[in-house]
Formats: C-alpha cells, sequence, structure tokens
C-alpha cells in the first residue's frame, strides 16, 4: 500500500520532469531565442550581449537547465521580461484569482454533476434523462467563450443583473471579487459538470447492469438502500479517475473564460506572456499548470487507493 | 449429416458496410439531426463562395452595424461589411483545418497507441510517460507558443493541431490493442508464426479500427472547440478572412448595440460542433462501442 | 392444494427485435412446484432455464418483458407485484444462489456485512443475535473460522468458498423455496461436487423446496427428485427425475442421454446431429424437428403439444413418444476408439520445468530464469505417434501450461522437449523454424476467441495454407472447400463471419484451420468445454475421424473426466503442475491408483442417480505447490506422514504399465480400492 502510493508520487515528479525538459527544449529549439524574439530582431551587438548577460543565455543549454530546474525547485522562475520583475511576484496574485475561480467551479460542479448523472442514470430512458441528456449534451459542445460571451449578453446587458466585465485590480480581496466572478464561474462550471455528468451516468448504468446489483435485488434489498450500499459505491470509485482528468483538461477553458471575463488570473498572464513573447514566464506557467495537472491526478489515484477493498488487484494508471 | 447454419447472412461489400452503418446512424432521432447538421455544413462549405450575396471583405463606413434587414438578412458589423455573407464562409476554414488536424492526430495516433500495445513493457511504459507528460501541459498553452512562434498558417495549425489531439487517440488505441491481444486468435497467429507485421495488419487493425474510428470522430468536435477558441482568441486565422471565432472576438466588444453580429457566429459555430459531436456519439453506438466513460484527453 | 408453492401458468417471455418483431424466449410455460421438492431444469444455453427461474422470483431482465402469462406464488401473481411487496417476498419467501459467486457479492461490502443484510431485512433478531447467526450461517455452508470469513471481501476468497457464501446468504431469510441457478459451474470438480452434497444436506435438513437449473444432467441427477427438460424455450419433458434419466421418453432427451460420454463407458458416445434454434427462428412445427431421429411428415408443420402421461406422471411434448416407450434402457452405442499408436515416438518430454515467475535484473542478462518451486516441475512423457494422450487435473494444475510450453508460448526453464527423437523444440517461438512452427497446431477453448470476428471463414482457413504453402487462387480455393467438407461444413460458409455461427459451427472452423497445415500433432485445450451438450459428443467424434484419416497425435487438455475417458488413449494425471500418474486410460479409469486420480474420479458427476460420488478429500485450494515432497500432501487423505512431507515419491510401475508417483506401495494401493 505504502509502496504503491510512494511510487505514484514519484511517477508524478517524473512526469514533471519530463515536462519540464519539454517545455525546455521546445522554446530552446523554436527559431530565435528570449533575447531576439523579445527586442524584436532590432537588437544586435552591445544590446543583444547584455541581454544574454542579464538572462544568462551565454552559457550552454544543459547548463541553463541545470540551474534553472534548481531555482524552479525553490520557487524561483527567474525575470519575467516584460514586466522586468520576478515571475514569482507576477504569478502569486494570479494564481491566487485562478484558483478561487477554478475551485469555485469544481465545488460547484461536482455535486451537481453527480446528482444529474445519477439522476439520469437511475431514470433511464426517462423523461429526467431524456430532457437532462439533451441539455448536457448542449452545454458540453460549446465552447466556453460562447457560452460566456452569451451570459454577458444576456445576464449582464441585457437583464443587467451582474457585471459582465470584471474591473479589478489584480490584489482585490475576495468579497471584493464575489459578484464579478459569478458568471465566470458558471462558464468554466457548464462545460465540466456536464462532461462529469455523463461519466458518473454511464457508470451508474454499468454497475446497475452487473450481476451483483441483480442479486441485491433479488435479495429483497429496498431500491433506495440498494442504490445507497450497493451501486454508488461501486459506481463512483472508479468514476474519481475521469472525474480527476476532465478537470485537468478543462483548465484550458479558464484561460479563455478569464480572457472573455477580463479577470486578473493565470489564464490572462498566458495569453499577455505569449503575445509579449515573454518565453521566462511561458516557462513557468508550463511548469505550474503542469503540475495542477499531475496533483489533480495524483490525489484521484490516492483516493482510489484508500478506497478500494481491491488493492492486490487494482491497476495504477500510466 | 448436413448441418445447416442458422443465419442466411452474405458477405458484405466495404460500400454495403459504410451504408450500413450510415442508415443506423440515421435511425436514431439525435443522429440523423446530427448528420443532417453535418452533412448541411459541408455543403455550405463547399457552396458559399458562389453564393455569398456580398464581398466578405468590402467596408462600407456608410452601414455600420445596421440592424438585420431584406437587404442585410444578419445585418452588418462594425465595418460595415454583411454579417450573413461572413457568417456563410465562416466556417470553410474551421472545418477543412480540423478535417485534416484529425485525420494526422488519428494517423500518429492510431499507430503509436498500437505499437505501445502491441510490445508492452519498458517501451511502452516511456512512451506512455512521455505522451502522460505532453498531456499535462495544458493543450491551449502549447497551441498558442506554437502558434505566436510560427505563425498561423494552415501548415502550422494542422500539424500542430493534429499532434496534442491526436495524445488522446494513443491512449484509446492502446487500451484497445491490449484487449485485443489477450485473445486467443492473436496467440493462435503467434503460434503458427505469422510475422508481427501480418499480426498487425490482418489479427489487430480490424478489431481495434471502430474505437480508433469512433476516438478520431470525437476529437473532430474537440479540435473544432480548440481551434476556434485560438481564433477567438487571436491566434487562429488572421483577418479579414472570415472565421467564428474571431467575429465572435471582434462584435463581442459592441454586442450591446449589435447583438446579431455575434448571435449569427455563435449559432454557426455552435451548430457544426453539436453537428459533428451528435454524429460522432451516433457513429459509436452503431459501432456498438461505449465511449461515454472516457475522459476528453 | 395447499402443497403447491410455486405456479407458473402460461408464461411467455420474450423482447422486441430491431426490426420490431416479438422474439420469444418462453413460450406458454405451465409448471408446478410442490414443497420440499426439488426440481431441477435443464436445457442448454440460450433454452429459457434461467429466464424461467428469474421469472419465479417475479423478476423480468432488463429488454425482457412478460407477455403473458403468470407465476403465482402463494396464490398471488409475482409478475406484477409492486416492488415493494416484492421486496418482501424475496430472500425472505424465495431466495436465488447465483451462478457466479465472484461476481454476485457486491465487490465493495464485507461478506459479513452482505449476510447481516439479509438477515436485517428478513428476520427481527438483534443486532448480537444477527452476529451469531453469521457464524452459524457461515458454519452451516462449511466455512473454516467464520469469525475471520465474515471480515473479509468477496474477492478474497475462492469460488467454492464465493459460493458457500452465496449459500449461506440465501438461507438468512429461511426461504421456503430456493432457486439456484447453475450454482456449481464454473466451479473445480472436487469442489462441484463438495457444494452439492452441501446443498442435498440443506434440502433435506431444512425441507425447503429447490429449484435447480443447470446445463449439467450430472448435477441435476445428483439433486433432484423431478425434471424439466427445456428445449427453444418450450418444456420438452417433464417427470420423476429417475425415469427422466433412465428412460426418456422424448427424442430430444434420449439423444442427449446417449451423446454423454460416461466414465464408465470407453469410446465416443453417438452424436446429436445439428444444434437449438437461435431465439427469433420462425418455425412451424416441432422445434426439434430438424435434429429428430424419430420425426415423422407431421411433425415438419404441426407442432406438439405437451401431454400428460398419468400412469407415468410424466409430461412429453412429441407425437411419437410411444416409439421410445417401448426402449426400456437408453442404450448407450459407443463406437470404441482404435489406439492407432505406433511405436514410434514423436513428441519427447523430459524433466520439463515450467515458469511464471518473473525474471530479476541478473537473471535477464544471463538469459536464465531461476525459480526453485516452478509452476511445473518434473514432467517426463513420452508420446507416441497417432495416439491420443489426455492431460487431466483441476485448475491450477499446470495442464495448460504444458500446451503453452509445447506450442512455444512459454519457454521451458528446465528440461527438453524433442520432435522426432532428434528436433529441439524446448525455445520458444522466436527460435523456431516455420516448419517447426507448421508440425504442431492449437485448437483452444472458447471458439468465439480463437477466431477473429473480422475475418470470414474463408480467411480463417486461408492463413495458414498461405502462411505454410504459399497458396494463391484456385488451388487455395479447392483447399478450403476440401477442408470444409472434412469437417462436415458446406461451400457456402465460406464468406460467413464467426458471429453467424452456431458454437459447434465454430469449433468445426477453428479444427478446420488446425487441420490445414497438415499438422504432425494437435494440441486440444479444453475443447469440448463451451460447447452446449448436444454439440460436444459431434465434435468429439469430428476429431476422431479426422485423427484416423491423417493420423495425427492429440495432446488432449480437459477438466472433464468423461469426455478424456471416450476420447483417449492414455491419460496423464497433473497436480500442482507435477504428474502423479500416467498409463492408458482403461487402467487408470479401472483402477485409479494414485490418491489424488482416486479423489478427482470419485468427485465426477454422472447423469445416473445411482453412482452418488465419493468424497474422499478436502475441497481446500492450494496456491502454491508444496516446497518439498509430494505436492498433494495438503489434501491427501492416506497421507503416510514424514516421508510425504519430505521426499519427493518415486515412479512405481504397475504391471499394465501404469506408472504411480507415490509413496504408498503399488499393491497397498490397488488392494484398498477394492
Amino acid at each position: 500500500m505504502l509502496f504503491l502510493i510512494i511510487k505514484r508520487i514519484l511517477l508524478g515528479f517524473i512526469t514533471l520532469f519530463i515536462v519540464s525538459l519539454i517545455t525546455f527544449v521546445g522554446t530552446e529549439i523554436l527559431p530565435g531565442d528570449a533575447c531576439t524574439t523579445y527586442l524584436e530582431r532590432q537588437a544586435f551587438g552591445e544590446q543583444l550581449e547584455a541581454c544574454y548577460r542579464r538572462l544568462g543565455l551565454n552559457v550552454p543549454a544543459y547548463e541553463r537547465y541545470v540551474s534553472w530546474a534548481v531555482n524552479a525547485i525553490q520557487g524561483d522562475f527567474g525575470y519575467s521580461l516584460s514586466g522586468e520583475m520576478p515571475i514569482k511576484e507576477v504569478l502569486g496574485p494570479r494564481i491566487k484569482n485562478s484558483l478561487v475561480l477554478a475551485s469555485a467551479a469544481i465545488f460547484i460542479g461536482i455535486p451537481i454533476a453527480l446528482i444529474l448523472g445519477i439522476v439520469t442514470a437511475l431514470w433511464r430512458d426517462k423523461l429526467p434523462d431524456v430532457a437532462i441528456s439533451t441539455v448536457t449534451i448542449f452545454a458540453m459542445t460549446i465552447p466556453e467563450f460562447i457560452s460566456a460571451t452569451l451570459l454577458i449578453l444576456i445576464i449582464a446587458i441585457w437583464l443587467e443583473w451582474l457585471p459582465g466585465i470584471v474591473i479589478v485590480p489584480t490584489d482585490v480581496s475576495f468579497l471584493e471579487l464575489l459578484p464579478n466572478i459569478i458568471l465566470p464561474v458558471i462558464a468554466i462550471a457548464m462545460i465540466m459538470t456536464a462532461h462529469m455528468a455523463r461519466m458518473v451516468r454511464s457508470s451508474v448504468i454499468q454497475v446497475m447492469a452487473s450481476e451483483y446489483v441483480q442479486m441485491a435485488i433479488l435479495k429483497g434489498v429496498p431500491y433506495w438502500k440498494m442504490v445507497f450500499k450497493h451501486v454508488l459505491p461501486n459506481a463512483l470509485l472508479p468514476a474519481i479517475n475521469v472525474v480527476a482528468l476532465t478537470i485537468a483538461w478543462l483548465l484550458g477553458g479558464v484561460v479563455v473564460t478569464e480572457v472573455v471575463f477580463n479577470y486578473p488570473g493565470l489564464g490572462r498572464l498566458v495569453i499577455e506572456s505569449i503575445s509579449n513573447r515573454d518565453l521566462p514566464t511561458v516557462q513557468a506557467l508550463a511548469i505550474i499548470l503542469a503540475s495542477i495537472y499531475v496533483s489533480i491526478n495524483l490525489l484521484a489515484d490516492l483516493m482510489t487507493l484508500m478506497l478500494n477493498p481491491r488493492l492486490k488487484t487494482l491497476q495504477i494508471r500510466k | 449429416m448436413t448441418v445447416n447454419s442458422i443465419y442466411k447472412e452474405e458477405k458484405k461489400s466495404a460500400f454495403q458496410k459504410v451504408s450500413e452503418v450510415i442508415i443506423t446512424m440515421a435511425s436514431r432521432p439525435s443522429g440523423f439531426i446530427g448528420l443532417s447538421i453535418l452533412v448541411f455544413h459541408i455543403i455550405l462549405a463547399f457552396i458559399s463562395p458562389y453564393i455569398a450575396p456580398y464581398d466578405f471583405k468590402a467596408i462600407n463606413p456608410t452601414l455600420m452595424l445596421q440592424a438585420p434587414s431584406a437587404e442585410y438578412w444578419f445585418g452588418t458589423d462594425d465595418l460595415g461589411r454583411d454579417v450573413f455573407t461572413r457568417t456563410i464562409l465562416g466556417g470553410r476554414t474551421a472545418l477543412t483545418i480540423t478535417f485534416f488536424g484529425s485525420l494526422i492526430a488519428l494517423l500518429w495516433g492510431g499507430l503509436l497507441g498500437i505499437f505501445c500495445g502491441l510490445v508492452g513493457g519498458k517501451i511502452d511504459d516511456i512512451v506512455m510517460r512521455i505522451v502522460d507528460a505532453f498531456l499535462s501541459i495544458p493543450w491551449i498553452l502549447a497551441m498558442l507558443l506554437i502558434v505566436s512562434l510560427l505563425g498561423t498558417s494552415t501548415e502550422v495549425l494542422i500539424p500542430a493541431l493534429g499532434f496534442f489531439y491526436g495524445k488522446g487517440i494513443v491512449r484509446v488505441a492502446r487500451a484497445a490493442t491490449h484487449d485485443v491481444i489477450a485473445k486467443d486468435f492473436i496467440v493462435s497467429a503467434r503460434a503458427r508464426g505469422h510475422s508481427n507485421f501480418s499480426i498487425i495488419w490482418n489479427e489487430i487493425i480490424p478489431n481495434v479500427r471502430d474505437a480508433i474510428l469512433v476516438e478520431g470522430a470525437m476529437r473532430w468536435s474537440w479540435m473544432l472547440l480548440g481551434f476556434s477558441s485560438l481564433s477567438f482568441l487571436g491566434f487562429g486565422v488572421s483577418p479579414p478572412t472570415p472565421d467564428w471565432g474571431l467575429m465572435i472576438s471582434n462584435a463581442r466588444g459592441l454586442m450591446s448595440f449589435a447583438y446579431w453580429a455575434v448571435i449569427a457566429p455563435i449559432v454557426g459555430l455552435s451548430s457544426l460542433i453539436i453537428g459533428i459531436n451528435l454524429t460522432a456519439d451516433a457513429f459509436a453506438k452503431a459501432l456498438g462501442i461505449d465511449r461515454s466513460t472516457k475522459a476528453p484527453v | 392444494m395447499s402443497d403447491i408453492i410455486q405456479k407458473v401458468k402460461n408464461l411467455s417471455i420474450g423482447f422486441k427485435s430491431k426490426k420490431g418483431e416479438e422474439i420469444l424466449i418462453l413460450k406458454n410455460i405451465s409448471t408446478k412446484i410442490k414443497k420440499g421438492e426439488t426440481v431441477g431444469i435443464v436445457g442448454e444455453s440460450g433454452s429459457g432455464k434461467s429466464t424461467l427461474a428469474l421469472a419465479m422470483m417475479g423478476y423480468v431482465k432488463h429488454g425482457l418483458y412478460t407477455i403473458g402469462g403468470e407465476c403465482e406464488f402463494n396464490s398471488s401473481n409475482l409478475l406484477n407485484m409492486k416492488s415493494k411487496d416484492l421486496e418482501k417476498i424475496r430472500g425472505r419467501k424465495i431466495a436465488m444462489i447465483p451462478q457466479n459467486a465472484g461476481q454476485a457479492l457486491t465487490p465493495n461490502l464485507k461478506i459479513g456485512y452482505q449476510i447481516d443484510e439479509a438477515l436485517q431485512l428478513h428476520s427481527d433478531l438483534s443486532e448480537k443475535e444477527r452476529e451469531k447467526k453469521i457464524s452459524e450461517l457461515l458454519n452451516k455452508v462449511r466455512l473454516p473460522s467464520p469469525e475471520t470469513i465474515a471480515l473479509r471481501y468477496p474477492h478474497e476468497l475462492s469460488g467454492g468458498q464465493q459460493q458457500r457464501v452465496a449459500v449461506a446468504m440465501a438461507l438468512a431469510g429461511t426461504p421456503d423455496l430456493l432457486l439456484l441457478d447453475e450454482p456449481t459451474t464454473g466451479l473445480d470438480v472436487t469442489t462441484q461436487a463438495h457444494v452439492l452434497e452441501l446443498l442435498n444436506f440443506i434440502a433435506k435438513d431444512t425441507g425447503t423446496s429447490m429449484v435447480y437449473v443447470s446445463h449439467d444432467l450430472g448435477a441435476i441427477a445428483q439433486v433432484s427428485d423431478r425434471i424439466i427438460v427445456m428445449y427453444s424455450g418450450e418444456i420438452v419433458l417433464e417427470g420423476p427425475s429417475r425415469d427422466i434419466l433412465k428412460r426418456p421418453i422424448h427424442p430430444y432427451t434420449h439423444g442427449l442421454l446417449k451423446s454423454i460420454p460416461k466414465l464408465s463407458l470407453a469410446g465416443l458416445p453417438e452424436s446429436m446431429p445439428g444444434s437449438q434454434p437461435q431465439p427469433g427462428i420462425i418455425q412451424s412445427g416441432c422445434s426439434f424437428f430438424d435434429r429428430c431421429n424419430f420425426s415423422e411428415d407431421k411433425c415438419k408443420n404441426n407442432s406438439p403439444q405437451l401431454e400428460f402421461l398419468k400412469e407415468l406422471n410424466t409430461s412429453v411434448r412429441c407425437f411419437n413418444y410411444e416409439k421410445l416407450l417401448k426402449e426400456s434402457q437408453v442404450n448407450q452405442n459407443v463406437n470404441k476408439i482404435k489406439n492407432n499408436s505406433k511405436d514410434k515416438e514423436i513428441l519427447n518430454l523430459s524433466e520439463v520445468s515450467i515458469s511464471y515467475a518473473k525474471q530479476k535484473l541478473l537473471d535477464q542478462i544471463f538469459n536464465r530464469i531461476s525459480d526453485d518451486n516452478p509452476t511445473v516441475k518434473d514432467i517426463n512423457i513420452n508420446i507416441k505417434k497417432g495416439e491420443t494422450i489426455a492431460l487431466v487435473g483441476e485448475s491450477g494444475s499446470g495442464k495448460s501450461t504444458i500446451l503453452k510450453s509445447i506450442a512455444g508460448l512459454l519457454r521451458t526453464k528446465d528440461g527438453f522437449i524433442r520432435f522426432d527423437e532428434n528436433r529441439n523444440l524446448s525455445s520458444d517461438l522466436k527460435e523456431r523454424n516455420p516448419n517447426d512452427l507448421r508440425i504442431i497446431q492449437l485448437i483452444f477453448q472458447n471458439p468465439d476467441e480463437s477466431l477473429n470476428p473480422n475475418h470470414t471463414v474463408e480467411e480463417i482457413i486461408a492463413q495458414p495454407l498461405k502462411l505454410y504453402f504459399g497458396l494463391k487462387g484456385e488451388e487455395l480455393n479447392k483447399n478450403i472447400i476440401d477442408l470444409l467438407q472434412k469437417v462436415r461444413l458446406g461451400e457456402f460458409y465460406m464468406s460467413r463471419y464467426p458471429r453467424q455461427l452456431s458454437g459447434g459451427e465454430k469449433q468445426r472452423v477453428a479444427v478446420a484451420r488446425a487441420f490445414a497445415a497438415k499438422p504432425d500433432i494437435i494440441l486440444c485445450d479444453e475443447v469440448t468445454s463451451a460447447l452446449d451438450v448436444s454439440v460436444q459428443a459431434a465434435v468429439l467424434n469430428l476429431l476422431q475421424q479426422l485423427k484416423e484419416d491423417f493420423g495425427t497425435t492429440y495432446i488432449f487438455v480437459s477438466h472433464d473426466l468423461a469426455v478424456v475417458r471416450a476420447i483417449s488413449d492414455r491419460v496423464a494425471v497433473l497436480y500442482q503442475g507435477r504428474l502423479c500418474e500416467v498409463g492408458p486410460s482403461n487402467d487408470v479409469y479401472k483402477f485409479p491408483s494414485h490418491p489424488y486420480t482416486e479423489v478427482l474420479l470419485g468427485a465426477v458427476l454422472e447423469p445416473d442417480p445411482d453412482i452418488k460420488p465419493k468424497l474422499v478429500a478436502e475441497d481446500i485450494v492450494e496456491e502454491k505447490p508444496p516446497e518439498k515432497g509430494c505436492s498433494f500432501q495438503g489434501r491427501c487423505s492416506r497421507i503416510l506422514g514424514d516421508i510425504c512431507k519430505k521426499d519427493i515419491p518415486p515412479w512405481q510401475l504397475t504391471d499394465s504399465g501404469n506408472a504411480i508417483r507415490c509413496h504408498i506401495p503399488i499393491k497397498e494401493l490397488q488392494k484398498e480400492q477394492f
């Protein structure tokens, strides 16, 4: 058991190591380097040299990777090119804001997804299922920027219930942020909830068709007791991993939503730093977003490990 | 003694098989709707240049932000361009790029997945770990980086999208191959001494093909979603080429006065994505594959 | 009448096909179950027997629906009862013991909880009393140390133990009627016999009525007072158990009993042609018409009704049952198989060991396998050209492992496999040349898995022909048709896919594919286990015919000792990957000398109420062979003491050429069995 946990954590670190290599090599092999791209190819001679020295680009690539990685582990990602300030300081409040947004969406989305998934599975092919499933198909397929735009148009512009664009400084307090995040949270939660609800539905349906559920019925177990004791624990266990993957995949949606709402989070920073060709910041963002992805999956794996009585037969997802 | 078979069904040609699958797909209401929308969009993409009433890039300052009328069915945008013209033309680039992107994703993802599933062991472990690492970089970050450094030409977008959306297909193809490879007919072929190539071509591919195709169809709708997000962020198609993502992004700022300029491309894009999605769903059901338990990665 | 507990009246259950046709699974079934009796329902897969059993609990599977009729229990119809009321009957009045307890126990709940749940629902016991009751129940089904078992999860138990838990769970509600759906299928021979004995004991002890559903007439014969025979969704014969097994008056049952191999009879039984029609095949006339030996013209267009014969207390669905009435007993004719073996040795296994152990790094570098206690060890067998040698044993005996190794799918750890006295086949596939691969072909247990579902029969049979002989075009075609005829399938099968064939037909295609390579040796891995009983004999006869035509050598692996008896010239008995006994079939079956052979043969269930299984040893499950001494020491009832635990027993030869590996002197071994 302990061995499995350690192994899983180690695998997570290996993944992160590969990610850092990929991003480093990726930014390395692309034409131009940080200095030439940042200075828009106008720099030469003195100016370029100075920039190289400042960024430490005058040493071989592997040495740069090692020193960058050593610093990154300690939380130091170097200097941003555009803001000329430590990336750490740029990132701090942005991470906080994005976390608020994402976790609100997750905490609202998961319970709704569970309820919808279970309801549609238990009333399979009946009216509640058909109705909810149709809605989830729409919610699942429409891109975040469309649902966000529509939300702004209808709720903020036509009905004037909530602010449509977030106009707050980066480091606002949580309470000031609250009315501003309602619409973005809805936009993100919608697509995520729809995905998760569909997975929960099919997982529950699968378990409902199993022999042990048939046996429970034949044993005379009342319907709801059967659902809660025999069906749900077995249906939701495998769903944990899938849900984690969905959440991680939808991180990309956060980026788009933040842009639509002009929300000061990591997502907008991604766009800004890429538009400014601020490669050190991009590298830092890649590592941070990848760590979030890896830790969500790690968490899901550990949860399944803890909850599953069949430790012996458990396959660690590769 | 004669042994009578219970079925009288005979072997079918490839064409018969394909048409049978399409008929099964269309026999469900959702599949029928999906297929119709998809076919409509494909036809539109082919004929729209010939039926467009106006020039999509003709700027006319006197006609800025006109509401829908008999003359301009969907109104005009902030530069006085006809929204109807731009909307019916707006799906062509997205459709082409994502279609070929999905083909590339299907090809490399499928082949690598089959290879990994077949080889197993250490090589499989290492390849999957690298794939996993690529998966953990949010696609949007990677795409933005590539596009910002290499530009937004079709030659960049198609392989880049194809690469990032192929990762998920690797997993599906690998899992399907794993399932098949334990079956006795593979063991039988191995014991007979068939070459690896022959086993892959004759025994494995026919049995994993359906799962991979369904996954590819699904990728298509996700890729379309991703591509239009890029366009929306200004990293996709460059203006003045009409594109739904770009049109929504441009008209968004003025939507309190001119909602039509936003609504028209929204309807265009949403309907296409839903159409592809429903079609992929119906496709999966027609082939008897349940893909609803899989994560969108 | 108060002694009737369950009454099924004109019950029809079916489903809607894709085209909207109503397809019947059960056709107008009527029967009664009396208090205290055990009724066996026997039929092949697809005969509707399980659907009938579930309907007796008021349960109809998802996708099926009741078309008409009733299942009456305590004079109320279960099929239109509200689920609230059903909950009070299920588990309390009628309980079910499922086929596959491993799948039917909820994986996340402990054994103790699952039994407790039944007690909570169906009794008024306090928590303390329930706890005691759980122990009692687990004791009753003879599970060791009930207290610890109760705390385990289902997956931590063996198949036999899971089945016992399912029995305990069913008994928790003290039901009046127990439904058993293939409760011993999938268990090992000895475990099966023990579970059946337990069920018999419970029936007597508690006086509950039982409905025992199975495809296995052997199991049915041991438990039931009355037998219902089902065919294609209909009851074709119903009556007292002994009469039905001894003097069946329906052609299907008659033919079936004739086609089942018996332990006491060497040689291949007569086979029944064809297979049971699939549901939905619209047929006028008798559903057994195609396969019947007694059919007349009227059978073709008129379907017979179930007729009750008062003097025999039997119902039969046949126009011509009188013909069968005249036959006093089932005369089983067997074709004695000719022993075709020549003196020439074709395959020699000497000191073969096979290991599944993972290789350590150092071993990988030196390309060796280090495992002190390998799965299979010390196998010495000489196989003669043209003989059929059978490897028998329970699951885990290593019989399939040996086959894999001969086929080259697994590498041997030690020892040699030699073909024709000089060609070394100890290597795995990669090191064998095409001809080495050609001379050995495999036929697998389940044709659903061994035939590629995406290939037509033509493509399947063409594969070896193309690979080994490079045949093309007209010649290839001719060869395929030829092979199909050899396995008695018509030319028109060429364009079919495996899913369009019945189980027996699929296995014939697999046989044709094996023979296409013109092999010297064919490895048969449980080739009849996945087939319906009525088809089994036909495939065995086909194999025997082909062997006589081609002079092929068979290595036949099976857990079914009666089948082995029918087809093999020689038998090798394996336990935990070690040989126990090797000898001519006649001798092994006549004088079971090794204690394990005795146990195995004693546990076989015969379709004859007069032959009861003998239970000699406990059915403990051993996970690994013992490190030292005799492999059977853990279960042997005649264990001598330390010598069995320390030393590997020596080979002893009997007069008839039977080799036995045991410490007990041979005279004594044979003496005690007479």
